[in-house]
Formats: structure tokens, C-alpha cells, sequence
């Protein structure tokens, strides 16, 4: 046997073309849709492979990623189906690429069993979901956030999920980087859970310089530590180290080898797994707040919903009202505490979202007061009227 | 003591160093076809010298998925039922120099995985592709698959199967794989032979190996061990080139074995590379750059 050549793919990519090709674009404003946004900030934080199926409205991120791989030397391809494409950039992220896929409801419910394949593998990647109006094809090309305890719980068994939020196309560009630093820092999938409406609204944002973007970069094993167990999150290996490594969704010892019968191996796996999120909720935990500090009304939303929601505070405010808003940015992990002390000192919390109440009720579980929910379904956003109305009583 | 273990290690079998040492003995049934897969596999790498560490392979869900996961020594993906195939696809792009090898069963790549299958083929991309046909989902205990041969009891087709199964060679021919051949478990230095001729022939490689699970399948047609198997693939084996000049009905019972299609053909992962490097010639594209507002 020969040795070969060991090097780490991420190690020997040319990160030298991604800068110069991005650098063009550093320091300039645009006016763009939230779905080419998202694409820009993943080549921004690094994505060089993007495998992909189209459906409105999430397609403009393919189409983009179709465009410009090529000049970061990266690498677009088009699959069969969403099943896939999922496959896809999980295979292409253990050969040593930062990966991403992009799709709406009926693709990110074929993606749900390889989602769970990812978070048992402990494969980083980025899944955009820019939701539309379902169930099933639904109205194909509206917006909606019916997809939020999709996100949440749509693989089976026990695991914890990483979900942002954008309500912006230049938090669309943000949350990509932020997305996939997100994966590498937690060996985990993120879901950038955007809403038709910011994937297809247009709007300025700025492409910072890259000096000043933090990107995270894969922790990779230097020596023969274990990487799936022993840390709470352990460093990744790639194919081709000469480590010869099994990766597998079963149920793993600490070495990636089988063991899908020992009770303790599983609860081991599975519990650090939930841990390593869970336990670091408030590190990932992104939210704005808005005129909370004496509110004693409280709207919670996200997303597209969020700017209208924005419009009924700033009304409800002029006319004297102590009403404040918490935008959550990540909505998974849920922002427990944040929502506890919150609700601990409000007399009503309100959530206006394009669902019929999905979060509304996961605010209730930690929530001191009542949740009365806004919601609205048909693939049209709240108006402001409708928000202002909405939140009775106060 | 160091003695001793050069001693044992010299008694070993040469290609013992191809095993996952610490997962042995194999799981597989007695008179199971996954070992002789798994050996001419192993001989195969082991006659073209590769470097495991230039192979990846990838499986799927199911017995036969099992002969490089966990027990062929070299970077293994071992991925969700039916789809070894896209995950290989991902892992060629990113790493077109290695070998990407997937092993799978027939109901994990024509069953579920179909789809994929016609599609890696239609592509042409540099994928080897080992199919271990037992004609039945074997993992599950013995349900019917879409190999099945029609009239055969299984476990979910107590009164014979109603349906007709694939040819699937012949369609992943059809679909444009550029190397396609079907042999069986019988067939061990054909086998052999025509593995060689997948891991270094360029684009998509097809090979369907008839392979026999006494427990799940050949119980149920009165062939209670591997041997009897075996010799049924001795005798209903027909070469290609003799069936080529055989009618449907003296073909009927008969297995044909022997390379089915070798076309040239571009390359996926060559071609996508190609193009990649001309885009960034001539920096083409539309670029946000043009439509800039400040
Ligand atoms: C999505 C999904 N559906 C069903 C199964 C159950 N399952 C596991 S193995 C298998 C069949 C395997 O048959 P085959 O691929 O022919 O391999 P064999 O065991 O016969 O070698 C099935 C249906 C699964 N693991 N995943």
C-alpha cells in the first residue's frame, strides 16, 4: 500500500479566488431579493457546493448559487428530487466542503429523514427553507410560517435544531454567515427559516468588506481524537485523512463504529447530541427588542410578520400604549428564558404569525401570562390594522 | 509477545489487512452471498494495488450495505435507505480524485433508490456502483422487492408475487451508464475481473451481482443453503454474447451474464470541472456587481 496524499480538502481549497471573486462585490450596496441575499452571504461565509431542486419560491437561490459558484470554484449541481440534493451536500461535506441546499415545503418535507441523518452524523451544513403555503402544494407560490414546528420536529426521534429567522434582505445575507458559522461551531444542520415573502421582497443591502466578516472554519482532528464522542462536540475528520472513517445515522460508539443494541450506547449519543444545543441556547440565541423595557404588552414575532407587527407597536406607542416587541431571530432553540423574564412582568403576550398559532403555543409553555395569537393564513401577510386589532384589551 | 503477534499476522490472509479487524466475524447468515461480494471486492482493490485511502465507500440500508460498512477497511459512509448513490454524487464533485464505490442491495438502489440510480447513470458521473441483487429485501426478514421473480411467496406476498421485476442492468444500460455488467456469486473471478475493469474505467459503473440469502429468500423456493444456490447459478448462467442469438423463451429461467454495455462518454465531475474553469476565464456570468447602487 502507498501512502497518498492526506490533506484536508478545506485545508487546500483556493480560498485565494473566493476573496478576489467576492472582494468586487465587498463594500457595495444593491437592491436584491431576500433569496439572492441568502445566496450571497453563504458564498460570503465560504459555501462551495450547492445541490439543489426547484421550487418557488426558494429556486432564485439556485439560480444565483448556478451563477456564481463557478468563480469561488465551487460547485453547483441539480438533482432528482430534495431527497437528493440533501444526500448530496451531506456527502459533499464529509469530502471536505461547506455545503448548502435551498428549498420550500413540499422539498423540506422529502429533506426531513436526511435532516435527522445530519444531526446523528454531526454533518454541518445549511438548509434554507423560504416557506410557502402548504399543506402539500397548497398555494405554490404565496408566503407563509407554517413550517415552524417542521422545523422544529419534522425528522424523527429525539434531537435539537438550530432555526434562524431573516425579516430582512440584508439580515437574509446575515444569517446565512451567521448560519453556517452556527454549523461548524455546533457540528450540526442549520435551518435559515425564511418566508416567501422575504425570499421575494426586494431591498437594499450592503455586502460588508470581507476583512470584516467572521467566518468560522471547520474544526478538524489533528491527531486521532474521536469524532463522534468524547468532547461534547467533538472535532469532524474527512474523507481521505487516512482514518479510515465510518460514518453512520445508526446508532454509533464514540468511534463511528455500529451499535444500534446497547441501551446506553444510544442514550449517550442521542442526550449529547439534544446537549450540545440545547445547553447553548442562550449563545445562540438572537433576538431584538424593541420599547420592552416598561411594556406591559408584549408582541412576539418573526420573520416577514414582524414588520407589520413593527407598525401596530409604533401605533399602539404613539397613542400611549406600554406595549414592546421581541423579534426573535432564532426561534430554535427557543429562547426559554428570554420569553420567562419577559412574560414574568407583562400582562399579555400577543404573536401575530402566517400559521395558525404554531409558536403561539410554544410561547405559552413559558409564558407567565396569557398568549393570545394573531394569526393569519392564505399567503398574505398581516396588515398593521390587522395586528393593531388584533391585540384586544390593551 | 512481539514474536508471536508477527507469527499470527504472517498466518493471516494477505488481504486480511483489508478488514475492519475489531467488527469481526461479519454478521452475515450462514451461506449468505455478502462475504463472497466482500472478498472479490477486497481482491480487487488488492490486484490493482489501490490505496484505500484513495477509496470512499458508500452504502445504503440493508444487508448487502453491510459489506463495506462496517467491514472493508477504508473511509466509509454508510448513509439513509436508497440513497448512497446522491451522497456519493455530492462526495465525487468535492473530491473527484478519489474512488467513490457504492454497495448496496436491490431494493435499496432500483427499490427505493431507483430514481437515482437511472439518473447517476444519465449523468455518466465516475461512480462505481455494486449491486447485490438477492431478488428480496433480506434485511427485513424477506418482503417482496421489485426483483422479485413473479409468483414467488414472500413475506408480504404470501400468495406469489402478482408483479414483474426489473431487469436492472439492462435498464441502467438504457439510461447510459458507460460500463455495465451482471455476474453472480458463482462467477467469482469473472466478478473479480469485471470490478477491476469498474474501478479504473472512467464515468458511471454498473455491475449486478446475483447473490443468494438462503434465510429470507431461499427458503421460501426450496433452496434452504448457499450451495444450492451457487449451483444454480452455474447452470442457468448464459454469456451475453450467446444470449444476444437466444429467443425470449429459451432465455426464460436463464440468468445472462457478462459485460451488458461499455460506451464512451464524457464525465460529469470532468465535465463540470471543464466548464467551471472556462466560466472563470472568461468571467462570465451576471454579476450584482453591474446592477450595484452606489
Ligand atoms: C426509508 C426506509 N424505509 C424502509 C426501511 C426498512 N428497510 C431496511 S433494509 C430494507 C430492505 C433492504 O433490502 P436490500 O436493499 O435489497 O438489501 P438486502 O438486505 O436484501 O441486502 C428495508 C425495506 C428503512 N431502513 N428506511
Amino acid at each position: 500500500m502507498s501512502t497518498g496524499k492526506k490533506k484536508p480538502r478545506g485545508k487546500t481549497r483556493s480560498s485565494k479566488l473566493r476573496t478576489d471573486y467576492l472582494s468586487r462585490f465587498a463594500g457595495r450596496s444593491y437592491f436584491m431579493q431576500g433569496d439572492e441575499s441568502v445566496a450571497y452571504g453563504s458564498l460570503y461565509a465560504g459555501c462551495d457546493f450547492f445541490a439543489g431542486y426547484p421550487i418557488t419560491p426558494a429556486t432564485e437561490v439556485a439560480e444565483v448559487m448556478s451563477a456564481e459558484l463557478p468563480h469561488v470554484d465551487g460547485y453547483y449541481i441539480q438533482m432528482e428530487d430534495e431527497i437528493a440534493s440533501l444526500s448530496a451536500v451531506i456527502g459533499a461535506v464529509w469530502a471536505g466542503s461547506k455545503a448548502m441546499t435551498a428549498t420550500s415545503g413540499p422539498g423540506y418535507s422529502l429533506m426531513q429523514e436526511n435532516i435527522g441523518y445530519a444531526v446523528m452524523t454531526e454533518t454541518p451544513c445549511v438548509i434554507v427553507n423560504v416557506q410557502r403555503s402548504g399543506p402539500s402544494t397548497g398555494q405554490a407560490t404565496m408566503p407563509a410560517q407554517g413550517d415552524v414546528m417542521q422545523a422544529r420536529w419534522g425528522t424523527h426521534g429525539d434531537h435539537e435544531m438550530i432555526a434562524l429567522a431573516p425579516n430582512s434582505v440584508q439580515e437574509c445575507f446575515d444569517l446565512a454567515i451567521e448560519a453556517f458559522n452556527l454549523a461548524e461551531e455546533y457540528r450540526t444542520p442549520v435551518i435559515v427559516l425564511m418566508d416567501g415573502e422575504v425570499g421575494h421582497m426586494r431591498e437594499r443591502i450592503t455586502m460588508p468588506p470581507l476583512k470584516d466578516v467572521k467566518i468560522r472554519e471547520r474544526k478538524l482532528v489533528t491527531g486521532d481524537e474521536m469524532i463522534f464522542g468524547g468532547d461534547e462536540i467533538p472535532p469532524m475528520a474527512e474523507f481521505g485523512l487516512g482514518r479510515f472513517i465510518h460514518v453512520t445515522g445508526s446508532t454509533h460508539k464514540e468511534t463511528g463504529i455500529r451499535d444500534v443494541q446497547s441501551q446506553d450506547v444510544h442514550e449517550r449519543l442521542v442526550t449529547r447530541l439534544c446537549r450540545k444545543i440545547a445547553d447553548n441556547r442562550d449563545r445562540i440565541a438572537r433576538y431584538e427588542e424593541m420599547n420592552l423595557e416598561d411594556a406591559d404588552y408584549v408582541l412576539i414575532s418573526y420573520g416577514a410578520t414582524s414588520r407589520p407587527a413593527a407598525g401596530a407597536l409604533l401605533r399602539a406607542r404613539a397613542e400611549g400604549k406600554k406595549i414592546g416587541m421581541l423579534r426573535l431571530i432564532t426561534i430554535w432553540p427557543f429562547p426559554e428564558g428570554k420569553v420567562r423574564e419577559l412574560t414574568a412582568r407583562a400582562k399579555k403576550v400577543f404573536v401575530p404569525e402566517m400559521n395558525l398559532g404554531q409558536l403561539s403555543r410554544e410561547i405559552e409553555r413559558f409564558s407567565k401570562c396569557d398568549v393570545v395569537s394573531i394569526p393569519k393564513i392564505g399567503g398574505i401577510t398581516h396588515t398593521i390594522d390587522e395586528i393593531y386589532n388584533g391585540m384586544k384589551g390593551i | 509477545m512481539a514474536d508471536q503477534k508477527d507469527k499470527a499476522d504472517k498466518r493471516r490472509h494477505r488481504l486480511f489487512k483489508y478488514l475492519r479487524k475489531e467488527v469481526l466475524p461479519t454478521a452475515f447468515c450462514p451461506g449468505c452471498g455478502c462475504g463472497i461480494v466482500l472478498n472479490c471486492y477486497a481482491h480487487a482493490v488488492d490486484e490493482l494495488q489501490m490505496d484505500p485511502n484513495d477509496l470512499i465507500s458508500v452504502t445504503g440500508i440493508g444487508c448487502s450495505s453491510w459489506i463495506p460498512s462496517p467491514y472493508f477497511m477504508g473511509d466509509t459512509l454508510h448513509t439513509t435507505h436508497g440513497r448512497p448513490i446522491p451522497f456519493a454524487t455530492g462526495a465525487k464533485v468535492t473530491r473527484p480524485d478519489k474512488t467513490l464505490v457504492v454497495i448496496a442491495g436491490d431494493g435499496d438502489l432500483i427499490g427505493i433508490g431507483g430514481n437515482h440510480l437511472i439518473h447517476a447513470a444519465r449523468r455518466n458521473i465516475d461512480i462505481k456502483v455494486f449491486m447485490v441483487n438477492n431478488l428480496i429485501y433480506g434485511m427485513t426478514g424477506g418482503q417482496l422487492a421489485p426483483t422479485t421473480p413473479a409468483g414467488v411467496p414472500t413475506s408480504t406476498s404470501p400468495y406469489g408475487n402478482v408483479e414483474h421485476p426489473f431487469e436492472i442492468a439492462e435498464l441502467v444500460a438504457a439510461a447510459g451508464a458507460s460500463y455495465v455488467a451482471r455476474w453472480t456469486t458463482f462467477h467469482v473471478f469473472p466478478l473479480m475481473e469485471s470490478m477491476q475493469k469498474a474501478l479504473t474505467r472512467k464515468g458511471f459503473a454498473f455491475i449486478e451481482i446475483r447473490s443468494q440469502c438462503p434465510i429470507s429468500y431461499g427458503r421460501r423456493i426450496g433452496k434452504r443453503t448457499g450451495t444450492e444456490a451457487l449451483q444454480e447459478y452455474k447452470e442457468t448462467a448464459v454469456r451475453a454474447q450467446e444470449a444476444a442469438e437466444m429467443t425470449p423463451e429459451e432465455l426464460a429461467g436463464k440468468i445472462v451474464v457478462g459485460r451488458l454495455a461499455e460506451r464512451d462518454k464524457s464525465e460529469f465531475t470532468a465535465n463540470l470541472r471543464q466548464l467551471n474553469d472556462e466560466i472563470r476565464k472568461k468571467d462570465a456570468g451576471r454579476r450584482p456587481e453591474d446592477w450595484s447602487i452606489s
